[in-house]
């Protein structure tokens, strides 16, 4: 029988790897929906895609499907960029972002999902990795590495992502958009490009994720929309626009569903979770990083 | 020329009179909802392909009542609450004859509402006691789950874990927030009641959990002699991956996860599935207790290869192409489409199907049960044609299918 130290251990570790993975498929909807206000609710299906992508490279050539989502996220950039570029011709530039724009990404939601039905069939698809079936072990500590390894990378992603807009011109004048759209304009800066690369960023990241996401677990077109409710809890936990937010709001809800399933049982997660979420817009509506 | 034409003109009416009869009525249309795309479309793809080869064979054989048969069908998104609009389109606007279900317990049970207000027929394809709250007596279920599908669900499981020596004392329950697992768990409490074993935990995870280890690593603190599992596909492929990480430790894992039936996940699973007690419903390794399901097994496996769907089709297939087996022989049994009849015939009458015979009972399930338990043993690799030969799945029970004995503690055969 494991004793409770190990349980506990074990929970907080299971917690924080979950983190990882939340933190990855939540920091591109913090960027897009925090800082640039466009509602991708399309932002799943972009991670199936990116699922998928990995499931060929890695089943056609062999390549690590998260190495092959780093080779292969200057595609999904561009798929970012022209899909900004639609987004801003046909609603954000006449101004009907708000409904028409959201109608906008869920066509994109259903669209992806039909097409990687017709391309790849509804059969569950799941990528291996060298590590897939690995587990180190500390003392009575597990570290799964089909989840320490997206985990590692997905903290170094977000930590990078965060040393970019903070450190770097663009990445500042991302911050700045974010803030004060007009005011950059005014100042002579082309805020449609800044946006466009800044959205494409946000795709990037979902290529990465959805590897992450064949490596944990099966995937099959529709599951994405689970996920949801998930990324956008995590956004608004953390405060919306924050990178350090996001990375803390992934950790905080890993670590709850972790504790959650292992001492009050798993059903309980999802309203543990959004409690935490409701109690801390209730004394912190701007999130626990936002401004 | 003028007796060429008259020629002609007889010859032509005598054609028409002749092929008239099969053309002169309304195509006999049967319509349902199916999972084509949601969670469970692998599962709604291959039921489909196994129901028109069906309509296929059906046609070819002069169709029913001399009339062609006709499908319309609609996506239910694997979603129950697409299926009453589903329903109400077929048979309002669509018209059809005839509805059958699409697969599963969670889209069956949606339909028995407007199938009971118009006292229609219903062939259910693998639910699972959807009639214990209907009572409908025109329900007829196609799954080998018994009388009592809960009870009989669960029967090789518990019946393989009473049969240790010695008798396992404590069992862990746990399952996905759903109405098949939740049935299933319901069942497993009614076990558990007659066998006296003692419950160390009852919980249930919502089907969107990412990671399972905290889930397995609660149960493994319980320190359970037996461990019951209902799960759908992604949370069966989570645990079982959870359970080889965290290193459980029990005497039987498994009973009743959906997911290893399927070519996807025995082929994504492979060695992890060892030791492994679940449910299948044929293996090759009984293929001599199944004569008709190779050769259409042969069929199913041309066309699913073409449209990536399911390449074995060991599970579902067979029994989606006898639901329909069974409709036919009733409706021409009967004569019409006189749905009290129907029903009636289906009561009274055994069927010789695919599957074998089927006799069904009071409340339209199977009047005995032949669900196999089985153990997955000696799985090497990823390959998929190893499942085709038998070796890989010990039938444990029920006894007429019986291939061999339960292998225990489940770490000992994880490998």
């Amino acid at each position: 029988m494991e004793s409770a130290t190990a349980l506990v251990l074990n929970a907080v570790i299971a917690g924080l790897l979950l983190g990882g993975f939340y933190a990855a498929v939540s920091v591109g909807v913090s960027i897009s929906f925090g800082m640039l206000d466009v509602v991708n609710i399309a932002h799943p299906a972009f991670i199936i895609l990116g699922s998928y992508a990995a499931y060929i490279v890695n089943d056609r050539l062999g390549v690590d499907p998260i190495v092959a989502s780093l080779v292969l996220s200057p595609l999904f950039f561009l798929l970012g960029m022209a899909i900004y570029r639609v987004y801003y011709l046909c609603f954000e530039r006449r101004g009907q972002e708000s409904l028409r724009g959201l109608a906008f990404f869920f066509g994109i939601l259903f669209i992806t999902e039909v097409a990687l039905i017709l391309v790849f069939g509804v059969d569950y698809r799941l990528a291996r990795a060298a590590y897939s079936e690995t587990t180190w072990r500390l003392g009575p500590v597990d570290f799964p590495l089909r989840l320490v390894v997206p985990f590692l990378v997905s903290v170094a992603m977000v930590i990078g992502i965060e040393v970019f807009l903070t450190r770097t011109f663009f990445g500042r004048a991302v911050l700045a958009v974010a803030q004060d759209a007009l005011a950059l304009r005014l100042m002579g800066v082309d805020t449609l490009r800044v946006k466009e690369r800044a959205f494409a960023l946000s795709i990037a990241t979902a290529g990465v994720a959805g590897a992450f996401l064949i490596v944990i677990q099966p995937v099959q077109p529709a599951i994405g929309r689970e996920y949801i409710g998930l990324v956008f809890a995590v956004c608004v936990l953390g405060g919306m626009g924050s990178i350090r937010g996001t990375l803390a709001g992934a950790f905080i809800l890993g670590l709850a569903e972790s504790f959650t399933s292992t001492f009050a049982g798993p059903s309980w997660a999802p309203a543990v979770s959004f409690g935490i979420l409701l109690a801390t817009l209730a004394f912190r509506p701007s999130g626990l990083f936002g401004r | 020329m003028q007796r060429f034409v008259s020629w002609l003109i007889g010859t032509l009416a005598l054609l028409v009179l002749a092929v008239a009869p099969a053309f002169a009525q309304q195509p006999l249309k049967i319509g349902f909802g199916m999972s084509l795309t949601g969670p469970l479309a692998g599962n709604g793809k291959a039921a489909l392909i196994a129901m028109e080869i069906w309509r296929e064979d059906a046609n070819a054989r002069g169709g029913i009542l001399g009339r062609k048969v006709e499908f319309v069908y609609y996506d239910d998104q694997t979603n129950p609450s697409t299926v009453p609009s589903i329903y109400s389109k077929l048979l309002d606007v669509d018209k059809v004859d005839l509805v059958v279900s699409g697969y599963g317990t969670n889209v069956i049970a949606p339909a028995m509402p407007i199938v009971m207000q118009r006292q229609l027929a219903f062939m259910g394809l693998f639910g699972l006691n959807v009639n214990s709250k209907f009572d409908y007596d025109r329900y007829f279920q196609i799954m080998p789950s018994g009388p009592e599908p809960a009870i009989g669900w669960t029967q090789g499981y518990f019946d393989t874990a009473m049969a240790l020596n010695p008798k396992p004392q404590t069992v862990a329950l746990v399952g996905a927030d759903a109405e098949y697992p939740a049935l299933a768990l319901a069942g497993a409490r009614e076990q558990v009641k007659r066998t006296g074993l003692k419950v160390v935990y009852d919980k249930t995870y919502p089907p969107n959990t990412l990671d399972y280890s905290p889930i397995i690593r609660a149960i493994q603190a319980t320190n359970p002699d037996l461990v019951y599992v209902a799960s759908y596909p992604p949370d069966s492929a989570g645990l079982i991956r959870a359970a080889n990480e965290v290193g459980l430790k029990t005497r039987m894992f498994g009973g009743g996860m959906v997911g290893p039936q399927f070519a996807a996940l025995k082929s994504q699973l492979g060695p992890l599935l060892n030791g492994i007690v679940n449910y299948e419903s044929y293996a090759p390794d009984v293929d001599d207790k199944f004569p008709s399901v190779g050769p259409f097994l042969a069929k199913y496996q041309a066309r699913a290869a073409k449209e990536g769907v399911d390449p074995l089709g060991f599970y579902l297939p067979p029994y989606a192409y006898a639901m329909m087996e069974v409709l036919e022989q009733a409706i021409k049994g009967v004569g019409s489409l006189d749905q009290a009849k129907i029903a009636d015939y289906m009561h009274k009458t055994e069927f010789t199907t695919y599957v074998g015979k089927v006799r069904f009972g009071r409340n339209g399930e199977w009047a005995q049960p032949r669900m196999l338990a089985v153990q997955y043993k000696g799985i090497t690799g990823n390959d998929l044609d190893q499942w085709r030969k038998a070796g890989h799945v010990t039938v444990l029970a029920p006894a007429p299918y019986r291939t061999g004995n339960v292998a225990t503690p489940y770490q000992d055969n994880r490998k």
